[in-house]
C-alpha cells in the first residue's frame, strides 16, 4: 500500500490503531462466513467519528477502496475486507450517546453490541431486532444487513427501528439523515441505506426506536409427526389472527442435534414420529396474551400434535431457546462442516419445499437439517458435509444453490435476513433482471460515484458509475421570488 | 392526458416525453395535489389504466397489485377473505394504492403496524428513460438488493412512476373498542401520553387531538379483548386526565380524528413525544387544530381560513392572513420539520418543504440518475428537486 496514503490513515487513528502487519490483520481475514478470506492492506480502529471521516477521506483521495466491520459475525461474506484496501473496523465505537425513554429513542454508536442496545433500556423498554449472534454482533452491522432474528414476524427489522443516522459518505462528507424525529423531508435516504451492506457508507452515530418490554411471555413447543403437520398448524395460527412474537420450526435432524447439546429432553428420529418441533411464544399485554395461548395450545393439538409443552417458568423457557439457538452450533455433531442457507418462501408453501429439499438432499446424498423462521417463511437449511473427502463441497455448494432455486421458483427471494454479500452474488441473477440491477446501481452511484464502498459485494459483478448529468436546478418557486430556501 | 393500460406502454409513453422535454405529473386519484406547483404544462399521468390486482395470497397475507388500483377496492377485495391493509389514511376512499404510497400518507394505525414504507415489500417502477425495474419481492422477509421500495414511498412522484406494488396484510380488526380522556392542560396530556406510550398496551392506535382550546388522548384496541382493555385503559386515563370513557362505538370517533388531518392548509410536524406542549401552544397560537400520533412524536396542524372568506380570490385578506399563520408556525416549531400539505403551497405561496439537511446532496443525486430528463414532477419536491 502507497506510503502516503499509510501515513494518513495513522495520522488519522494513531499509529496503535493501524495495523499492517500480517499476523495483526489475519483476524480480520473472515466474518463469520469462514470459506471467504482475504487480508487487507491495511487495517484502522477509528475512535471517533471525525477520523473515521479522515480514514474515508483519505481513502477517496487515493482511491483505494475501503470495507468497513463491525463485530464479524455477518454470515453473507458481506465485511470480506478487499487484498488491496483498507478495513475500518468499527469495534471501539461503542458507547451508548443517549438514552431518552420518554421519546422511546436511543442513540449510539456502530459499535455497540446489539444486546446491550435492550440493556441499557430495560427493563421497561427493549430493541426488538434479535438476530441469534446479539450478544456479539453490533448495531452498525445490523445496520448494515437490515438484521432481523426471532422475533421479527411480530416486531420488524432493523429498518423499522432506525430513526437516524450520522454516516460518512464515500466521498468522505460527514450527512445526518433523519435523527430522533420520523419522516424526515425528502428521500427516505434512511430506508435505502439500511440493508445496503456497507456499499452506500459507512454510520458512525445511529438513532434507534426502542419499545415497552411486553407484559407477559408464554412459550411453548409442540412436537408434530411431519414438518407438513406442523407447517399447517403455523397456517392456522397465523390465519387465527394471532401474530406470534417468535414461531420457530426444527426438523428431525435438527432437534436432535440440538438436543445431544441443550439436554432439554426434546426426542426426535424414532421412526416418522416426531418430525418436527414448533417453537411459539406469544407476548403483550396479559390478558391478549395468556387469551391468545390457550388458543395456540388447542391449534397445536387440533393439527396433529399430541406432546405440547408449556415452558412453566422463565428457566423453562431459557431452555426451549437454548435448544432453538443450538441448532447452528450443534450441526458439527452431524457433519465437520455445513453450508447455511437462508432462503425465504410464501408461508403456505412450507410443506412442498422441504419436501423438495429432502429429494434433493437424497439425490446428492447428503444430510440437509433445517431450522427455520416459520412465520415469515424464511428457511435457514443447513447442508452438511465432510471437506475433508474430495468434491463433497461441491456437490454441498450445488445442493444449496438449487435449494435457493427452488425458493425462488415458488415465488421466495435468494436471503432473508443475512444479506448477499459475496456469498449470494452469484444468485442475484436468477431474483433480479438486468434492469433491476440497473436501478439498484443508480442508488448505490448516487451515493459512491467512485464506488469505492465496499466494492464486488451485494452486485452480481462490478459496475462502474457513469457521468451524473444536469447540474442542479433552482427551485420554480425562487425563480418567482415566491419563496426563500429555510 | 397519458394514461398507460401497461407497465410496456407507460415505459413507451415516458420515452416519448422525456426526449420531447416534457415534463409529466403522476395522478392516481387526484386526491392530494401535494408538493410545490408543477411546472406549466406539466401532462398528467394516469394510473387508472393500471388497475389490477394482480395477486392476493390469502393464507400468505400478501398481495401484488397495480399502482392505480383505487385503496377501498383493494381494502374490499381483502375484507372478503377477513383481512385488510393496515394503511389508515384520511379520506383514503378516493385514492390510489400508487398515490398513498408515493405521498406516504398516513393515519392513526401508523401506531400499531408501521409507515406506509413499512407494509410495502416490494415495488415495481417505470423510469424517464423508459427502464422498467423492481425491488424486493413478495415475501415479508427479505434482504435482497437495495431497498427501492422505501425510496419510492414518500417520494411525491419525483423519481419515477410507482407502477406495482407488492403489501404485507394483516387479520382485519374485528371488535374495535376506545378509550379516552380529556383535558385543557398541555403539560397533563403529554404525562399522559408519555405514561402509555411507555406502558405495553398493544394499542392500535394512541393519538391525541386538540380542538377548540380542549385535548384528547385516543387509545384504539381490536381483537376479542378489545372493550376489557380499553375499559382498563379508561379507567387508568382517570387518574390522568378528565372525563375518562370508553366506546366501542368507535368509529366515528376515528373518522373525526383522520380528518384532523385535513383543511385548506395542514402542517406535517416531524418531532417527539415530547413536543407536544409546543406544538400545543403554537396551534393555539395560530388557530389550528392538532392531531398527532402521540407515540411517534408526528403531529398534523390544521388551519383553515377566517370564516366566509375564499381563499381563491386574488388578494384576498384570508388567504393572507392563513399564509401568515402557517409561515409564524413553522417558524415556532423549528428546528423541527414542518412540511406544507393539502395543497395550499401554491395558493399561499409557501414552499411546502423543510430544507433537507446534509442529506441533499445525495438527494440531488438521486433525482440526476433515477430522473435524468427531469421529467418527472420537476422542481415541486425538496430542495427544488
Amino acid at each position: 500500500m502507497d506510503a502516503a496514503l499509510l501515513g494518513q490513515l495513522a495520522e488519522a487513528v494513531g499509529t496503535d490503531w493501524l495495523y499492517t502487519a500480517e499476523h495483526d490483520l489475519r483476524v480480520y481475514e473472515s466474518d463469520g462466513l469462514l470459506q471467504y478470506a482475504a487480508t487487507p492492506a491495511a487495517a484502522v480502529l477509528p475512535g471517533s467519528a471525525a477520523q473515521v471521516q479522515a480514514v474515508v477521506r483519505a481513502c477517496a483521495r487515493a482511491g483505494v477502496p475501503w470495507v468497513a466491520r463491525g463485530a464479524g459475525s455477518g454470515l453473507s461474506g458481506g465485511a470480506l475486507p478487499i487484498a488491496e484496501g483498507v478495513l475500518i473496523v468499527l469495534s471501539r465505537l461503542r458507547r451508548v450517546l443517549a438514552i431518552d425513554l420518554e421519546n422511546a429513542r436511543v442513540q449510539v454508536e456502530p459499535g455497540v453490541t446489539n444486546a446491550s442496545v435492550s440493556a441499557a433500556v430495560g427493563p421497561r423498554f427493549f430493541y426488538p431486532p434479535d438476530p441469534s449472534s446479539q450478544i456479539v454482533c453490533s448495531i452498525g452491522g445490523n445496520v448494515a444487513e437490515n438484521s432481523g432474528g426471532a422475533h421479527c414476524f411480530k416486531y420488524g427489522f432493523t429498518t423499522n427501528y432506525v430513526t437516524g443516522l450520522e454516516l460518512v459518505l464515500p466521498d468522505g462528507e460527514l450527512i445526518e439523515l433523519g435523527g430522533p424525529e420520523l419522516d424526515a423531508p425528502g428521500y427516505d435516504l434512511l430506508g435505502a441505506f439500511v440493508g445496503s451492506e456497507g456499499t452506500l457508507g459507512v454510520a458512525t452515530k445511529v438513532w434507534l426506536r426502542v419499545v415497552p418490554a411486553p407484559e407477559a411471555v408464554r412459550t411453548l413447543v409442540a412436537f408434530f409427526d411431519s414438518t407438513r403437520e406442523a407447517g399447517e398448524a403455523v397456517s392456522a395460527i397465523v390465519q387465527g389472527g394471532v401474530v406470534p412474537g417468535a414461531i420457530e420450526m426444527m426438523d428431525a435432524r435438527a432437534i436432535e442435534a440440538s438436543e445431544a447439546m441443550a439436554h432439554a429432553g426434546w426426542v426426535a428420529g424414532d421412526g416418522a414420529h416426531r418430525a418436527a418441533a414448533l417453537l411459539v411464544e406469544l407476548d403483550g399485554a396479559a390478558h391478549e396474551c395468556h387469551a391468545r395461548f390457550d388458543e395456540v395450545v388447542a391449534i397445536c393439538a387440533r393439527c396433529g400434535s399430541d406432546d405440547v409443552r408449556v415452558a412453566r417458568d422463565e428457566a423453562e423457557r431459557q431452555l426451549f431457546w437454548k435448544t432453538r439457538k443450538a441448532a447452528f452450533p450443534a450441526m458439527g455433531r452431524l457433519a465437520p462442516n455445513y453450508f447455511v442457507q437462508d432462503g425465504v418462501i410464501p408461508r403456505t408453501r412450507l410443506p412442498d419445499v422441504l419436501e423438495r429439499i429432502e429429494e434433493l438432499a437424497r439425490a446428492y446424498d447428503l444430510l440437509v437439517a433445517n431450522v427455520f423462521h416459520a412465520g415469515d417463511g424464511n428457511l435457514h437449511p443447513l447442508v452438511c458435509f465432510d471437506a475433508a473427502v474430495p468434491g463433497q463441497a461441491e456437490r454441498a455448494e450445488e445442493l444449496s444453490g438449487l435449494i435457493i432455486d427452488v425458493c425462488l421458483k415458488v415465488g421466495g427471494s435468494i436471503t432473508g435476513e443475512h444479506g448477499v454479500g459475496v456469498d449470494k452474488r452469484k444468485h442475484m441473477p436468477k431474483m433480479f433482471a438486468e434492469a433491476d440491477l440497473d436501478a439498484f446501481q443508480r442508488l448505490r452511484c448516487s451515493f459512491d460515484p467512485a464506488g469505492l464502498a465496499n466494492p464486488g459485494k451485494l452486485m452480481p459483478t462490478p459496475r462502474l458509475c457513469g457521468e451524473v448529468p444536469g447540474p442542479y436546478r433552482q427551485h420554480p418557486l425562487e425563480a418567482a421570488g415566491l419563496a426563500e430556501r429555510f | 392526458m397519458a394514461r398507460p393500460g401497461t407497465l410496456a406502454e407507460a415505459a413507451a409513453l415516458l420515452r416519448e416525453l422525456s426526449a420531447a422535454g416534457r415534463p409529466v405529473r403522476p395522478v392516481g386519484g387526484g386526491t392530494k395535489p401535494w408538493g410545490a406547483p408543477d411546472a406549466a404544462g406539466a401532462e398528467p399521468l394516469e394510473t387508472g389504466g393500471l388497475g389490477r390486482i394482480l395477486e392476493h395470497n390469502v393464507g400468505d397475507f400478501t398481495a401484488v397489485l397495480e399502482a392505480g388500483v383505487p385503496f377501498a377496492a383493494a381494502q374490499a377485495a381483502f375484507a372478503e377473505h377477513g383481512q385488510a391493509l393496515a394503511w389508515d389514511p384520511p379520506a383514503g376512499g378516493g385514492a390510489t394504492l400508487g398515490g398513498i404510497m408515493a405521498t406516504a400518507d398516513s393515519g392513526p394505525l401508523r401506531h400499531r403496524f408501521g409507515g406506509v414504507r413499512d407494509l410495502v415489500v416490494g415495488v415495481g417502477v417505470v423510469l424517464s428513460d423508459g427502464t422498467v425495474a423492481k425491488a424486493g419481492g413478495k415475501v415479508i422477509k427479505n434482504v435482497a438488493g437495495y431497498d427501492l421500495a422505501k425510496l419510492f414511498a414518500g417520494s411525491f412522484g419525483t423519481l419515477g412512476l410507482i407502477a406495482t406494488l407488492a403489501v404485507r396484510l394483516h387479520p382485519a380488526a374485528t371488535a374495535t373498542a376506545t378509550a379516552s380522556g380529556a383535558s385543557d392542560d398541555p403539560e397533563r396530556l403529554l404525562r399522559a401520553a408519555v405514561a402509555l406510550a411507555g406502558a405495553p398496551l398493544e394499542a392500535d392506535c394512541l393519538d391525541v387531538a386538540w380542538a377548540d382550546g380542549a385535548g384528547e388522548l385516543l387509545v384504539r384496541y381490536s381483537g376479542g379483548t378489545a372493550a376489557r382493555r380499553a375499559q382498563e385503559t379508561a379507567a387508568r386515563l382517570g387518574e390522568l386526565l378528565e372525563a375518562p370513557r370508553a366506546d366501542e362505538d368507535d368509529a366515528p370517533r376515528w373518522h373525526a380524528q383522520r380528518a384532523r388531518q385535513r383543511g385548506a392548509a395542514v402542517l406535517k410536524v416531524s418531532g417527539l413525544t415530547t413536543d407536544l406542549p409546543r406544538v400545543v401552544a403554537v396551534a393555539r397560537e395560530q388557530r389550528a387544530t392538532v392531531a398527532g400520533r402521540a407515540a411517534l412524536g408526528l403531529y398534523w396542524l390544521a388551519f383553515e381560513p377566517a370564516a366566509g372568506d375564499a381563499l381563491a380570490q386574488p388578494g384576498a385578506a384570508a388567504r393572507d392572513d392563513l399564509a401568515r399563520r402557517v409561515a409564524a408556525a413553522r417558524t415556532a416549531l423549528a428546528p423541527r420539520a414542518a412540511t406544507l400539505l393539502d395543497g395550499a403551497a401554491a395558493t399561499l405561496a409557501l414552499d411546502p418543504w423543510p430544507a433537507a439537511g446534509s442529506a441533499q446532496v445525495v438527494m440531488e443525486r438521486l433525482k440526476a440518475r433515477f430522473d435524468p430528463a427531469r421529467t418527472f414532477r420537476p422542481g415541486s419536491f425538496v430542495a427544488g428537486i
